[in-house]
């Protein structure tokens, strides 16, 4: 993990005391609330429907336990106890104090976190793969890249006010657990002709109003090339991204009006003036980064035998092996996932015991750190094979087992209408029917793979468009509807969702989904998963199904 | 009330340019006279004007945040001063502008940030090459050195200091 040095530490605490001045200026009532918005929102803090709400990154999903026992301690002290892991690694109070969010952001400075360009016309959190360097399909390790681009990023003079939010993922896989399809920016590790190191540069993906895919604009950049190249799209960003319309401001919209090529074009003059020049790469650099994402010290030959049992629970335990525990690339090892989406609690909430349930585990089993996903659970990394079983009862006693990662109920859900002032309709209770009704694993373990996603507006938090199944709310002359989609996919086939047809009350929803998995059940070849079949098949024997009775 | 700022944090007294509105169309008459580009566009092909605007001990130009710096860039070192104008502190391409004149131009002259701007905004710009701050409502009591002075490390190279910190890291 990434350590401080004094630069990073002088910096963050130069960040509070400008927070500091910034918030206690505008309580005095010296600076213009709309002068202070843009402030506020550069340090994560949104004014919200019941209360501010402060969203802290988690720079490409890492977190130590002793960060962890930081987010619990604040949750405790200035919160009412939980917080909620977002849909871009990141994780956020719901209920802090204006008055006390400076000191909030000094607590967290404490342990190297803090919440800059978490929100706002700026570069964004950077989001990665939660399995970075120890996935077995990895080419290189995005970590080390990613802290580059965080520090880049971080502060930039330049492009603090954007026509509107960019955000980056880097993903050194081929099985994209980034999204980085759906990003400002996606950038693909990949080898060049003589196995060097590079990036494949993906502009204009995105979700929200206007979905798109990214499109490749470089197959090949070399690695010390990496920030002019970053520099080169957002400087033409910053100057040709529409300004006048808020919902026609993303990149997207830049590419898809001059289109890819003449866009790459641009890119490519804008590079050339400022390639090779100071912010190119040096080895040293390059070194320093990767000198922080080493393997931790692995056991050698941990004898595991092949078969882990639970003598009491035997079922329970192979399920909870089956769907929570992930190939290692080291052997010996595995990667665990905590699901944080047990039926009754809004998808991604932790309570300030769980945070500090969740840094015991890490120091126990997984050298003190864990990763957050974008699916909104927790992933312990490095956990010995051997460590299963232990692990386990431990993780069912703090609320963690719950076998269902990867399943219809591992949701990825917004916070929707019951907090965001954006939203049109809620999520959470939406969310919370589904997984009351099909509470039945074995039938969910039937059903296997299929990724449900949840957005309460058409800002598209909770993914909608890449899910198998998405739901996004609408309101209809004040009244909350859904809609549902089908053909989503996240990773690297990644694809938006067709609207299946008019859509539902909150009530109807669960039904719906029931009549979607029928029809799949009825159509599916052996072992064929829920977005193939839906994909072979297309969209129309779903729709015959579930509106079939209305006609 | 109206008062220009430097980057060091010095609230001068005297201002010795003088901002031409949008559309000025008279002559250029004395000294220090800050036109909008498109007057200089228009006189362009008009040798006197344009030698006037030359001959000028002092001359310079603004420019409006949506401006193509190409067709210019072969006077853009004989001015002495640019302005840049924000329409709204929102708009940053202000500053990408002013990189692009100080970095790919090489313009050294004096580079001015005026219109709707933001004391939290002086740090960036100064960061991005510009010189002098035309704040709307200063008022005598408004110390400008918290908002330049607070940061003393920043990663990325930029116009104050090319040199990213991963260059300079010890």
């Amino acid at each position: 993990m990434y350590i401080y040095d004094h630069h990073d530490k002088t910096l963050l605490r130069e960040r509070v005391t400008q927070f500091r001045r910034q918030t206690e200026s505008f309580l005095a009532g010296d600076l213009a609330e709309d002068e202070f918005l843009p402030l506020r929102l550069q340090n994560g803090l949104y004014i919200q429907r019941l209360a501010p709400m402060l969203r802290i990154n988690i720079p490409y999903g890492m977190l130590s336990s002793n960060q962890l026992r930081k987010l619990a301690h604040i949750t405790r002290t200035y919160d009412k106890g939980y917080a909620h892991f977002t849909t871009r690694q990141n994780i956020q109070l719901n209920w802090p104090q204006l008055e006390e969010v400076p000191d909030i952001l000094a607590e967290l400075a404490e342990v190297d976190m803090h919440a800059i360009q978490s929100s706002g016309n700026c570069i964004r959190n950077i989001t990665s793969d939660e399995f970075a360097g120890i996935s077995t399909d990895e080419t290189e390790d995005p970590r080390p890249w990613c802290e580059i681009i965080r520090q880049w990023s971080t502060l930039h003079p330049e492009f603090a006010f954007l026509p509107r939010k960019f955000k980056i993922a880097v993903t050194g896989s081929e099985g994209d657990r980034a999204a980085t399809q759906v990003h400002d920016i996606g950038l693909q590790l990949v080898k060049g002709p003589s196995s060097e190191i590079g990036f494949q540069v993906l502009v204009g993906g995105g979700m929200g109003r206007t979905p798109v895919i990214g499109t490749v604009i470089k197959n090949f950049l070399p690695a010390v090339h990496l920030l002019t190249y970053l520099e080169a799209i957002l400087r033409v960003y910053n100057r040709y991204g529409r300004r006048d319309n808020k919902y026609k401001a993303r990149i997207k919209i830049l590419v898809k009006a001059w289109t890819p090529e003449v866009f790459t074009q641009k890119v490519e003059e804008e590079w050339l003036r400022a390639k090779n020049g100071p912010a190119t790469l040096t080895d040293t650099e390059i070194a320093r980064a990767k000198s922080f994402f080493t393997a931790p010290a692995y056991e050698k030959n941990t004898d595991c035998p092949d078969q882990l049992t639970m003598p009491e629970q035997p079922v329970a335990f192979t399920r909870w092996c089956d769907r929570n525990v992930k190939q290692h690339k080291t052997p010996g090892y595995c990667a665990v996932f905590l699901s944080l989406k047990p039926t009754g609690v809004a998808p991604g909430d932790v309570t300030e015991q769980q945070l500090e349930s969740i840094a015991e585990l890490a120091d126990n089993y997984s050298f003190g750190e864990v990763r957050v996903t974008h699916q909104q659970n927790v992933v312990l990394a490095d956990v010995k094979q051997k460590d299963l079983p232990a692990l386990w009862v431990e993780a069912k006693k703090m609320g963690f087992a719950t076998p269902n990662v990867g399943t219809l109920t591992d949701m990825i859900c917004c916070p929707g209408g019951d907090f965001c002032s954006l939203a049109n309709a809620k999520s959470i209770p939406v969310a919370e029917a589904i997984q009351r009704c099909f509470d039945d694993m074995d039938y969910l373990y039937d059903i296997g793979d299929v990724s449900l996603n949840i957005s309460g507006c058409m800002n598209a938090c909770g993914h909608h468009h890449i899910g198998n199944i998405g739901i996004l709310g609408v309101d209809k002359k004040g009244l909350e509807f859904y809609q549902i989609q089908l053909g989503g996919s996240a990773g690297s086939d990644a694809a938006l969702g067709s609207v299946l047809g008019p859509s539902f009350f909150a009530s109807e929803v669960p039904e719906v989904i029931a009549k979607i998995l029928q029809v799949y059940v009825d159509h599916r070849i052996d072992g064929e998963r829920f977005f193939d079949t839906q994909r072979r098949i297309g969209i129309t024997p779903f729709k015959e199904c579930i509106y079939a009775k209305a006609a | 009330m109206q008062k220009l700022l430097d980057k060091d944090g010095n609230v001068l007294s005297e201002d010795p340019w003088q901002i031409m509105p949008r559309g000025f169309d008279g002559m250029l008459n004395s000294d220090h006279m800050l036109v909008p580009v498109q007057y200089w566009l228009d006189t362009l092909p008009d040798s006197d004007a344009n030698s006037v605007c030359n001959d000028q001990h002092a001359s310079g130009i603004w420019l409006d945040s949506d401006i193509e710096l190409e067709p210019l860039a072969d006077h853009i070192s004989t001015w002495d001063c640019i302005g840049i104008h924000f329409q709204t502190f929102m708009d940053g391409r202000g500053f990408s502008l002013a990189r692009l004149l100080r970095e790919q131009y090489n313009y050294r002259g004096e580079l001015r940030a005026f219109g709707n701007i933001i004391p939290d905004q002086f740090y960036y710009l100064a960061r991005c090459g510009f010189d002098t701050f035309l704040l709307e409502d200063y008022s005598p009591d408004f110390d400008p050195l918290p908002y330049l002075n607070n940061f003393t490390v920043s990663y990325q190279g930029s116009v104050d200091q090319p040199q990213p910190l991963f260059r300079r890291r010890t």
